[in-house]
């Protein structure tokens, strides 16, 4: 176990390692990605109440989905590095970043274009809004902070710390809809119960959600494998490969 | 299943969704491009950078072996 453990703090173990990885990775992103847009755009069913705004919810939901999850990594790699000062924690916590702002700003831009039609007004000041909101911060923060210190390991620190205070903020979204009144409508799928919605639009929704958990494998892995040759430009290794 | 629209112009439009619909997808899909375009590029810029420094790196050695 702890043999496993150091071998994938080494970057250059993970290099190697996901070198074969990202074809195949990169192809089931794309497969799932275009059946699954294709699918929601034009083959199911408009919603009874919203007609066809709704299909926005296959580019939304899986957005928000990603953003979330996204977070724990970063949060959680920010920590790993903390304690053990395991390097390839630190790449990752710093590559995620970037990432979660980006999903987080598809988010909140599909959720506004969505909410013309729906609700009348592209923003409201509500507790799920306004929490998703926060979140960009918190993402923009650890990229900001990454490039405000002359030493890596004090943008390490810094940016590890802000992101574990900021986890504070993912159950606040999770439960907001349920907390505080608010426009924003309840979560369309939940664990403990069958989602709220009918199987023909629910199905494209899985392929979505699928193709955006690869699509965040995908890129994540190769931002840290640019930050590994950065880092790791005055090695042989890396030496070899240019 | 089935396709849901008429027509390519009735699917464009969306019965008045249309412009919000692909609005989003677009932006969206654009934001993901990037998100997946921007390592690639950053990475060849990477490799170039380090094999312009071993280059420098020869060229002094070679100077050196020529002044002793």
């Amino acid at each position: 176990m702890w043999q496993w453990f150091h071998r994938l703090g080494s970057p250059r173990w993970f290099y190697q390692k996901t070198e074969r990885w990202v074809p195949w990775l990169a192809f089931i992103t794309v497969a799932l990605l275009t059946c699954g847009a294709v699918w929601g755009l034009g083959f199911a069913p408009p919603d009874a109440k919203q007609g066809n705004s709704f299909r926005i919810i296959y580019l939304h939901v899986p957005a928000s989905f990603l953003a979330l999850a996204g977070y724990y990594i970063m949060a959680v790699a920010g920590a790993v590095g903390l304690i053990w000062k395991m390097k390839l924690a630190d790449i990752v916590m710093k590559s995620a970043a970037p990432i979660g702002a980006a999903l987080t700003f598809i988010a909140l831009f599909t959720g506004a274009v969505w909410g013309k039609p729906t609700w009348g007004t592209y923003w409201v000041w509500d507790a799920r809004l306004t929490s998703m909101l926060i979140l960009l911060f918190l993402y923009l923060g650890v990229v900001a902070l990454q490039y405000s210190y002359s030493s890596q390991d004090a943008a390490n620190r810094a940016s590890a710390i802000l992101a574990l205070v900021g986890t504070v903020n993912i159950p606040i979204i999770y439960k907001s809809v349920d907390w505080w009144y608010t426009l924003h409508q309840p979560a369309t799928i939940k664990l403990t119960s069958a989602p709220s919605m009918h199987p023909d639009m629910f199905k494209p929704l899985v392929v979505m959600i699928l193709g955006f958990y690869c699509f965040y494998a995908l890129v994540l892995i190769l931002n840290v494998r640019v930050e590994i040759l950065r880092r790791e430009r005055r090695t042989r290794w890396v030496n070899d490969l240019a | 299943m089935q396709f849901q629209f008429e027509s390519l112009a009735d699917f464009l439009q969306m019965a008045g969704h249309g412009p919000y619909v692909w609005l989003a997808y677009g932006v969206g899909f654009v934001v993901l491009g990037w998100l997946a375009l921007r390592p690639v590029l950053e990475r060849r810029q990477v490799l170039r950078q380090i094999a312009r420094e071993q280059r420098r790196q020869q060229q002094r050695e070679q100077s050196a072996q020529v002044d002793h």
